[in-house]
């Protein structure tokens, strides 16, 4: 279980994150949904130590972050933030490698390997696993490297607007894997998403910030509500249902 | 071509020339010429060592591969260091003090300046390398001229006394750190080894180091220390060669392919010394010391400055 207790972050004196709990349901796909600079990804960051707090605590299984030591963490808890920018040149399975140094330590065994090619399946990368990541699009590059989290095999997974960039074939393909995470494998992933349809259709919870607050937390029937958008956005969003799915039409 | 059979050829080619170093128009007088060429070479593979050391490990923790340890101006503070340790204690006390200990005195000073530039350069979220090298630009510039001021307010018998020191170079070695300064590299070597395999993490940068679980904070501290050792045994032994670390860490990245450390660092540092090797042949057989290596390497290293920073200025 991850808690999240009263956590805030200043940058320049303007509160970005202001005092936010939340807890983290097992099991499930949670999206922190809202307009540009609600703090979304400056929390998301928190959680996962990346960032430091100013305020607050942050549990993971009933221990502060900063009581578990970093290597330990790093076999419960993975984050993929939405740049990644190498300046190395490596390929594929190189990098999805790297998702096991956190039990190997850089010298990978049999158990390992059998990971990473699990990840490489999972991602449908069997076929360039051996290409330089610089030669890949920026899907096939997004998905490696999902596969190098999904090789770290964290019981927590924190995607910090994975499908920035992505057409929406590779979208929904991306989204699916993670729901076969979550049903499958039994992972938590935690979400922060741009397109709240894609919010809808996939996660079983939605946290709704603004200015670094938690304006609204529920299931995702309650939160994809006309009444809580237009409070989260300053807008009219119209939800219709459609094929079972609840679909925000806000485009004209 | 696998990578370690380029290193054996990196290393057949630096053996190679190490022996040409050696018996080149020696003319019989061994007995003269073994332990004098003998000593330049060990100068120049603890130099060659601890520049391409230092740059690939300042290079990774920062992420970047323009900036290294001598463009911001960390071979330039430990000149500062030692002037203002002689300025300071000055006088008698100095002839009574070894060079050895003055030696060992800047480099505890440095690693302290390490630590502030720590707190300079990593805590701050959002830096950019544009910002950094700025930074250092000026701090480089700063603490030379700091260096040359107190220089001209020292006692002029004093300034005998690091004038050697600052005018340090391949054909005036400073011999008698030499055993200090070999100890001090295989020590770093050995303290640093267990750190290899972070390094090859902290590559893909800070988010996805820490995401892994490297302490990034305890590593990128212990680097920069290692860093401040090498940058202080190198500048001591021959004196500042602001671009060598640039140039050999960049042939090696291209020539070797890997993010692996331990062979990046080994590859660098042959590079390192086979550049050098052949540069001192070069200027003691062609142009029979009317120029010193420092400056070839640095019209070269300055030329390849400009083409990265070019290069890197297009993609980004």
């Amino acid at each position: 279980m991850v808690k999240v207790r009263g956590v805030s972050k200043q940058y320049g004196g303007k509160k970005v994150v202001d005092n936010v709990s939340l807890e983290i349901a097992k099991g499930k796909i949670t999206s922190f949904i809202g307009p540009n600079g609600a703090g979304k990804s400056t929390l998301m960051s928190m959680i996962s130590r990346l960032i430091a707090k100013d305020e607050g605590e942050v549990l993971i299984e009933d221990r502060e972050i900063g009581q578990w030591k970093s290597g330990e963490l790093a076999k419960k808890i993975s984050i993929l933030k939405q740049s990644n920018h190498i300046n190395i040149r490596l390929t594929v399975r190189d990098l999805v490698n790297f998702g096991r140094f956190p039990y190997s330590q850089g010298r990978l065994n049999k158990e390992d390997e059998a990971y990473v090619d699990e990840a490489i399946r999972y991602m449908h990368l069997e076929t360039m696993q051996n290409k330089f990541l610089d030669e890949l699009s920026g899907g096939q590059k997004q998905r490696a490297f999902i596969a190098m989290v999904i090789a770290q095999n964290t019981e927590y997974v924190l995607l910090d607007e994975p499908l920035n960039n992505l057409d929406m074939n590779h979208s929904v393909q991306i989204m699916k894997v993670l729901r076969r995470l979550v049903d499958e494998l039994g992972k938590t992933v935690v979400l922060v998403i741009h397109d709240i349809n894609f919010a809808s259709c996939y996660s079983d919870y939605i946290v709704a910030l603004k200015d670094g607050k938690v304006v609204k937390e529920g299931t995702t029937d309650e939160i994809i509500e006309p009444s809580v958008l237009r409070e989260v956005y300053d807008m009219e969003i119209p939800v219709q249902e459609i094929g079972g799915n609840k679909i925000c039409v806000y485009f004209a | 071509m696998s990578n370690k059979t380029k290193l054996w050829i990196l290393a057949g080619i630096a053996v190679l020339l190490a022996v040409v170093f050696m018996t080149i128009e020696a003319g019989g007088h061994w007995d003269y010429i073994l332990p004098r060429r003998g000593r330049k070479l060990i100068a120049i593979l603890l130099t060659g060592t601890a520049i391409a050391f230092s740059t690939v490990v300042f290079q990774t923790i920062t992420n970047n591969r323009i900036l290294t340890p001598s463009i911001i101006g960390l071979d330039s503070l430990y000149m500062l260091l030692q002037t203002v340790i002689v300025f300071l204690i000055g006088g008698t006390a100095l002839t009574m003090m070894s060079k050895n200990l003055r030696f060992v005195l800047a480099v505890g000073l440095m690693v302290v300046f390490a630590m502030l530039l720590y707190r300079m350069l990593f805590r701050r979220e959002g830096r950019n390398i544009y910002h950094l090298l700025l930074i250092g630009l000026i701090f480089g510039t700063f603490f030379s001229s700091v260096t040359s001021f107190l220089q001209k307010l020292i006692d002029p018998n004093e300034f005998l006394v690091i004038q050697d020191k600052m005018f340090a170079s391949f054909n005036n070695v400073n011999s008698d750190l030499l055993w200090l300064s070999l100890v001090g590299v295989m020590l770093v070597a050995l303290y640093f080894a267990r750190f290899t395999k972070y390094l090859d993490v902290l590559a893909l940068g800070r988010d996805h180091a820490v995401n892994l679980g490297i302490s990034y904070e305890y590593v990128v501290k212990r680097m920069l220390i290692v860093v401040a050792v090498l940058i202080s045994i190198s500048t001591a032994l021959v004196g500042p060669i602001t671009f060598l670390g640039l140039l050999v860490a960049n042939v090696s990245y291209q020539f070797l392919n890997t993010y692996r450390h331990k062979t990046l660092i080994l590859g660098a540092s042959l590079v390192s010394f086979i550049a050098l090797t052949g540069g001192q042949l070069i200027i003691e057989r062609v142009f029979t010391f009317s120029t010193s290596l420092s400056v070839i390497i640095n019209f070269i290293g300055g030329v390849y400055f400009i083409y990265l920073l070019l290069k890197e200025n297009k993609s980004w």
